[in-house]
């Protein structure tokens, strides 16, 4: 027993840690710099310049990295209890449909998330017509379902980690992730 | 037998049943738990627990345990034994006036012995005091680290002898818990006790389920960053997965021959319920439309499948047979019924319904169609029976984080386990004859 209090009451430290520690869930969008020039320690300094420049300049490279691109919207927010894609969300699905349809290489993953005021094993399902639904938007737009893997985390990975609407409305949503990202 | 515990059996029988619904269990009862009991009633056997002799020099306390055991069920009245003259630990010491006196109809006593070979033995006697007769005896000779389990087995013995029911209390539970960004999946004793962690993750481990036979746990777990079936033999450790098929691969139960698990997979189409071999392989397909459907459970026979769907609109209870074929709603009340489970005799559903935005747990009794809404909500969730089908077992969140709650299946009586602290989710009662040697 003593076990399972020392184990509850450190969960109790923990989570009262985490409550006040802002989550990264916005992965997708904090990826500018390409992971790779970060694994070595001892970085040449060409190497540190040619960063430098990446950062400072425009990055023309990778319209996906570009924070001017719609391309760099990687969210889609939903109502409560719905998988209606608004209608404010349609230029970005608009940028991703076209650009994968620039880049026939390129896959993507659709991840749905729920807020976390359904049954848990059932949000699962919302997250994933969440996602379905953000397929079948980009599917109509010329981009074959070959391309698209959707994925639900139902309400296990929230944006937000409070328990009001703003937080809420956060979590409800479909993130869009290429294939290496 | 005590004229007053035959006239409680006969109670039982004529009532069908409803003085046994009075059954609650806290699976984690402790200190640190605030055992809420919002309604109590009916009649509770008093009972007198003796300390057994030479427990204060053994490793392990015995009797508290077995008084902590029968007080949670609500069935049992703890008959104070303080003034007392002679504590009998033996029948020849037993003043069966000393019991009739107090109003005790049974009396527990018993002895603690060490063995030349280092282990103990236990012996316990249960006596009808009205009748002045003994109801059972039994002797155990166990390591230390195997007493409190044998706690739980005398427990057992005097629920059964004096219910003529299966007790539940060498049986054990799964859960997840959380702390802080990590997921534990845990299994422990039905008390809580004894909680061992068999798998520790940083991505969400979801919905544990038993096998049949309590020696595997299915579950979904999200290591490779999409959910996956893994199905993980607790005597060995070894972790398969058995389910990992393109999208979704979630919400496993197993047939009752423990052969099978029916998934929800999104490898085809949104989520459709399959049937896969519970070693892994190729999934065979149960249902087809074009909406969720997802959440399915064996039913008792392994004939039907119960499932959530969406097709009418928002989710509610169906049911195909195994291999397919015609869908039957099940619910029509409400608009938001998930999460199905199956009672041990098959006969009821417990489910999760949604009512004016609160998570409640109800049931199904799948011959008449009646529902009863057995708790309050507002976000109660992963019903799930004792192996007896007399509690059932849920998740209580609230702020965020999960404790758990138990209700008896009639929902008469309803308690709510608080702990001051810790996110517990999903529990998941094993079957009976799992518990671990100690």
């Amino acid at each position: 027993m003593k076990k399972l209090i020392i184990g509850i009451c450190l969960a109790a430290l923990l989570s009262a840690c985490k409550s006040t520690d802002p989550v990264k869930e916005t992965k997708v969008e904090d990826r500018s710099p390409p992971p790779t020039s970060t694994v070595s320690g001892g970085t040449p300094p060409s190497t540190r310049g040619t960063q430098d420049t990446q950062i400072k300049g425009t990055p023309s490279g990778d319209p996906l990295k570009d924070p001017n691109s719609p391309l760099s919207k990687r969210v889609i927010y939903f109502d409560y209890d719905k998988d209606t894609v608004k209608a404010e969300y349609t230029a970005v699905i608009q940028a991703h449909a076209n650009y994968l349809s620039q880049n026939r290489g390129r896959k993507i993953r659709l991840e749905g998330h729920a807020d976390e005021r359904g049954s848990r094993e059932y949000n699962m399902a919302l997250g994933q017509r969440r996602a379905d639904a953000v397929r079948k938007a980009t599917a109509v737009l010329g981009v074959g379902n070959e391309r698209i893997e959707t994925l639900s985390f139902g309400e296990d990975k929230p944006k937000a980690t409070g328990h009001d609407e703003a937080a809420w409305a956060q979590n409800r949503r479909v993130e869009i992730r290429y294939d290496g990202e | 037998m005590n004229p007053a515990i035959r006239l409680f059996s006969l109670q039982r029988t004529a009532v069908a049943g409803l003085l046994a619904l009075l059954v609650i269990f806290s699976p984690l009862a402790n200190a640190q738990l605030t055992i809420d009991v919002t309604t109590s009633a009916g009649r509770q056997i008093p009972i007198a627990i003796i300390s057994f002799a030479n427990e204060i020099n053994a490793p392990q306390n015995i009797t508290p345990v077995i008084v902590e055991n029968l007080k949670r069920t609500g069935l049992f009245r703890i008959v104070n034994t303080g003034g007392i003259t002679t504590t009998p630990t033996e029948p020849s010491e037993i003043n069966f006036l000393d019991w009739t006196s107090r109003s005790t109809e049974a009396l527990v006593i018993g002895s603690i012995n060490p063995t030349p070979d280092g282990r103990h033995e236990i012996r316990f006697r249960l006596f009808d005091v009205a009748k002045q007769s003994q109801l059972t005896a039994m002797t155990y000779v166990v390591s230390a680290t195997q007493m409190r389990a044998t706690a739980h087995k005398i427990s057992d013995e005097i629920y059964e002898k004096l219910l003529n029911e299966k007790g539940i209390f060498s049986t054990r539970i799964a859960y997840v818990l959380k702390r802080g960004q990590r997921y534990e999946l845990q299994v422990a004793d039905a008390d809580g006790f004894n909680p061992q962690t068999v798998l520790s993750s940083l991505e969400p481990i979801r919905s544990p389920k038993w096998s049949p036979d309590g020696s595997k746990l299915a579950y979904v777990s999200f290591e490779s960053q999409k959910s996956t079936v893994i199905v993980q033999d607790l005597v060995t450790g070894q972790r398969s997965t058995v389910s990992n098929f393109k999208g979704d691969n979630y919400a496993p139960n197993w047939s009752p021959d423990g052969s099978k698990l029916v998934v929800a997979l999104s490898k085809d189409a949104v989520s459709q319920i399959y049937v896969i071999p519970a070693t892994g392989g190729a999934a065979v397909r149960v249902t087809e439309s074009n909406s969720i459907d997802t959440n399915a459970t064996f039913t008792g026979d392994g004939k039907d499948i119960i499932f959530v769907s969406d097709r009418s609109g928002g989710p509610q209870l169906y049911s195909v047979p195994a291999t397919g074929g015609t869908v039957k709603r099940l619910t029509f009340e409400g608009s938001y019924n998930v999460n199905p489970r199956m009672s041990p005799d098959g006969k009821y559903v417990a489910f999760v319904s949604r009512e004016a935005g609160k998570l409640r747990i109800a049931t199904l009794e799948l011959a008449s169609g009646q529902i009863n809404v057995l708790t309050d909500g507002p976000l109660d969730d992963s019903p799930s029976f004792s192996p007896n089908g007399r509690t059932i077992l849920y998740e209580s969140k609230a702020g965020g984080r999960g404790t758990l709650g138990a209700v008896s299946a009639d929902g008469r009586v309803k308690q709510r386990l608080s702990s001051q602290a810790g996110d517990v989710r999903e529990p998941a009662w094993g079957p009976y004859g799992t518990s671990s040697a100690r």
